[in-house]
């Protein structure tokens, strides 16, 4: 269906360059990160890439553990594909790709133990603080992977535990208490085009798309989570070159938190 | 029992700060923020473009639909779950009432404009805050329009008459509140959406209508200057 499109932009890659000048291996400008942005959120952060714009906000709920872990509190991800954001996109439950979305950037929140959820526990075995994080994009123009991820640590950095008094809680009392985050889970989407290796691909790329790869890694570079997509299939060369790119582009994005 | 002072310190004619923005969105073929108090709306627009399903094709006129969404985190309460609420249904069947009048859709048979409304945080005077992004937003899409909308809240706490009321007002314990959402055209002062819970006598009502009218010129300045603001670049 983009065949065309994709030959195009196949003939700039060989040539080094993309639709909008950038290098291969190079996000859009600029990148913009706002804390703080909801005030009726716990916690918020707008991310915007080149012209992606997305909002998460943090709810802190009280709620009852699971019965395997009495002691720990846990998160809850959530993201719409919000029409406004993108003429492809429709009204209606989440679909596939929003809950793909999801669970990517849950994964790397997760799996790093960014959180540690022993410290969400309030009364074990009865009430735990469930973290709540949604994504809401406002412009999608490509890449809603990376700028969810890092928007999503941002508003959980920026979150303050509301006031608990016995059951109920006063949302209109934030406390100082803050979520403290033990590790900066970033993740890197690596786009594989034709043979070559690209990042932050705008709506364009995305459709010439033969393969990706989210890599999140942690500051020392070990890795936390990882998501294959695309219809085409990866050698373990190029798992090889995409981790390379991923795990040396999370260094340049942590700077913005 | 008497209201003497707002609990903000605003006059009772006088409205929460306003912010606006048109062309936010890049990928909307028209898009608009406005912001009152802490209340936060954006607006898309996106066609005219084919209507799908095909049922709902007018062949004579275009049509249009609305789609009012509170983000999970815009309450200052508990989460707000996602996918709508009959309250959300209805918000967006009165904004699409009170933004009809404006277009005229008659050019383009079997399409559809679709308006999707967002908030990503909200404290009172939602509705009215996302038509007036809402009108922006269709403005700044380059379709036809006879005015823009502009809209406001007006009513009453206790013995006292207001213009916008913010949720501790709309909330106000123990005494006779009264919340009225009205828009208008500006132009032609006709008013396209009007609802209203709580106790009001129609001296009363009558009255705020006024009230209303002054407040909403002033938001249709607003929204005027942010759409010349993209268009004839006018700095202020």
């Amino acid at each position: 269906m983009h065949r065309e499109l994709r030959n195009h932009i196949i003939g700039l890659l060989s040539a080094n360059t993309r639709l909008d000048g950038r290098k291969l291996t190079e996000y859009r400008k600029p990148i913009e990160l706002e804390q703080g942005v909801v005030k009726t959120a716990e916690g918020s952060a707008r991310v915007k890439i080149g012209e992606t714009d997305v909002i998460v906000g943090v709810k802190l709920e009280v709620g009852e553990p699971y019965p395997d872990t009495p002691n720990e509190g846990t998160i809850i991800v959530g993201a719409e594909l919000l029409p406004l954001s993108n003429p492809e996109f429709e009204l209606g439950p989440p679909g596939i790709q929003a809950i793909e979305l999801a669970r990517v950037v849950d994964r790397g929140i997760r799996e790093s133990k960014a959180i540690d959820f022993k410290k969400l526990c309030i009364a074990p075995g009865e009430k735990i603080w469930m973290v709540i994080i949604d994504i809401c994009p406002i412009n999608d123009a490509g890449n809603l992977f990376d700028a969810s991820s890092l928007a999503a640590l941002a508003a959980l950095k920026n979150t303050k535990f509301p006031e608990l008094e016995g059951e109920k809680v006063d949302y209109k009392v934030k406390t100082d208490k803050g979520l403290e985050l033990e590790k900066t889970p970033i993740a890197v989407t690596v786009i594989k085009i034709g043979d070559k290796f690209i990042v932050d691909p705008d709506t364009e790329e995305e459709k010439a798309v033969d393969a990706r790869l989210t890599v999140s890694s942690i500051e020392d570079g070990t890795l936390c989570a990882m998501q294959k997509g695309g219809d085409y299939p990866l050698t373990i060369e190029d798992i090889d070159k995409m981790l390379e790119i991923g795990i040396e582009k999370a260094k340049e994005l942590r700077e913005y938190l | 029992m008497t209201y003497k002072q707002r609990i903000d310190g605003r006059g009772f004619d006088e409205t929460r700060p306003m912010e606006a923005k048109v062309g936010v969105i890049p990928r909307a073929d028209g898009s608009a923020m406005f912001k009152i108090g802490n209340t936060w709306a954006y607006a898309a627009v996106y066609g005219p473009r084919n209507l799908h399903p095909k049922f709902l094709q007018d062949p004579r006129k275009g049509i249009l639909r609305c789609n009012y969404n509170m983000m999970p985190f815009s309450s200052s309460g508990e989460r707000v779950r996602p996918g709508g609420s009959r309250r959300s249904k209805e918000i967006s069947l009165v904004t699409e009432k009170a933004l009809l009048p404006v277009l005229n859709l008659d050019e383009y048979p079997n399409s559809v404009v679709d308006v999707f409304i967002e908030l990503p945080q909200t404290e009172a005077g939602s509705r009215c805050a996302g038509i007036c992004a809402a009108s922006m937003a269709l403005a700044d899409a380059g379709l036809e329009m006879k005015d823009l909308v502009s809209a406001v809240s007006v009513g009453r706490v206790a013995d006292k008459l207001l213009v916008d009321l913010d949720y501790s007002e709309e909330s106000y314990p123990d005494v006779p509140v009264a919340d009225i959402p009205i828009a208008i055209m500006p132009n032609s002062g006709k008013i396209t959406l009007l609802q209203m819970d709580g106790e009001v006598k129609k001296e009363e009502l009558m009255k705020l209508m006024e009230m209303g009218k002054k407040a909403l010129m002033e938001i249709y300045e607003v929204q005027k200057k942010a759409l010349k603001e993209k268009y004839h670049g006018v700095e202020e």
